[in-house]
């Protein structure tokens, strides 16, 4: 029996102390998890012009602007805070509008401008049928992003 | 506990379940595709696209479920060292790994026109293929060392390291900006899906898990006739060769 407590207790503070090795690690590497910065990462922190990384957020309402025979779109990237401008040229994914969630790649160039490389869609995790979208667009309910 | 440890006793109650598992794995399969594929609505932003997800999510809820089963049947395994801990563990892990391979197919073939990129290297994304190849490693470790003593033992350890993955595929959309989307169905505030869509991916869920009690079950008889085998072997060679049989124990249970 004392053997088999032995083993026990063995195991657990191994898996407590692997636990919070993982965590510490996690922490430390924070900022290199995620997957894009959000417009008030960029805009408060700041990041140099030419240095590739990726910019999240929800197209702005009425920032969407097509130049040059559709192929070239510029928009806003905003949180709700802050807000910065994205050139982007080439095909938009199929959910892309405003209002909808995005991940753009890119640099920043010296007007602040975020020229982005490529630019996917975040889907959000709400799944209904068309007919109750649009009851509850309806009936003011509407919790999520514009159509 | 212990009772059912006993594997004579396991294959007898095995043997029992074993068909029902199957046939509700088969009934509940049917069930789920027919309305998931067939009269369950297409959703008002991704269209019918999002019938792919009443595959990928199951597979990606049973990649983690067998993963937490294989670490717990480990470490039952190391510390009260069950015969039957130790064959569960064994069995599991091809399982998960199948569930996670489709998991992963599923999502990038989902990624692709949602999202307009059939990967990223987000934290989920990432985690989840870790946890892939946690399930190669394991069964690969079990293949490398030949006496299965020692390979459970190795085996075991690096089920119970590779666990931390678990919660870190999990929690990955909360804690980190991803471009995977956040949990729709198991969140504090309820699920974020219309019932329409969410039952019959519940009836898949149930459906996989049916499947994943069939072939676990299976694999762990087999495994058992396997080492019977062996020790009958074992005894044959000893017979002739002069000496004493070696005593079952592994057989039996009895330690």
């Amino acid at each position: 029996m004392t053997r088999k407590r032995r083993r026990l207790y063995f195991v657990l503070a191994g898996m407590v102390t692997l636990g919070l090795a993982t965590t510490l690690v996690l922490i430390a590497f924070q900022d290199n998890l995620v997957f894009f910065y959000s417009p008030s990462d960029v805009v408060e922190k700041g990041v140099e012009p030419d240095r590739r990384f990726r910019i999240g957020g929800l197209v702005e309402e009425n920032s969407v602007t097509r130049t040059d025979g559709d192929i070239t779109v510029a928009f806003r990237v905003t949180d709700q805070v802050h807000a910065v401008p994205v050139v982007f040229r080439g095909l938009l994914p199929d959910l892309f509008r405003e209002g909808q969630g995005i991940v753009a790649e890119g640099t920043l160039n010296g007007q602040g401008v975020f020229v982005a490389s490529e630019v996917l869609a975040k889907h959000d995790e709400n799944y209904m049928p068309p007919e109750v979208a649009d009851a509850l667009k309806r009936a003011g309910q509407w919790q999520g992003e514009e159509k | 506990m212990h009772r059912f440890a006993n594997p004579t006793r396991f294959m007898r109650l095995s043997a029992r379940i074993l068909p029902w598992a199957a046939g509700l794995a088969l009934v509940l399969t049917l069930a789920g595709l027919v309305w998931g594929l067939g009269y369950a609505p297409p959703d008002y932003q991704q269209g019918d696209t999002v019938r792919i997800m009443f595959v990928h999510v199951p597979a990606a809820w049973m990649a983690m479920f067998s993963y937490t089963f294989m670490a717990v049947a480990s470490a039952t395994a190391l510390i009260w060292k069950h015969p039957l801990a130790d064959f569960s563990a064994k069995a599991a892990a091809p399982i998960g790994a199948c569930f996670t391979f489709i998991a992963l197919v599923t999502g990038s073939l989902w990624g692709q026109p949602m999202w307009g990129t059939w990967w990223v290297w987000d934290a989920r994304l990432t985690s989840v293929l870790v946890l892939f190849f946690l399930y190669l490693g394991y069964m690969a470790l079990w293949q490398a060392i030949e006496d299965p003593q020692k390979a459970s033992r190795a085996a075991a350890i690096l089920a119970l390291v590779g666990f931390v993955n678990v919660p870190i595929i999990k929690f990955s959309v909360d804690w980190w900006y991803t471009l995977h989307q956040p949990a729709s169905v198991l969140r504090l505030d309820g699920p974020a899906i219309h019932p329409s869509i969410l039952w019959p991916l519940l009836v898949m869920a149930l459906a996989f898990k049916a499947y994943f009690v069939t072939v676990l079950l299976v694999r762990i008889r087999s495994e058992i006739n396997l080492r019977k085998i062996r020790a009958m072997q074992q005894a044959r060679i000893a017979e002739e060769v002069g000496f004493a049989a070696p005593p079952a124990a592994e057989i039996t249970g009895r330690t």
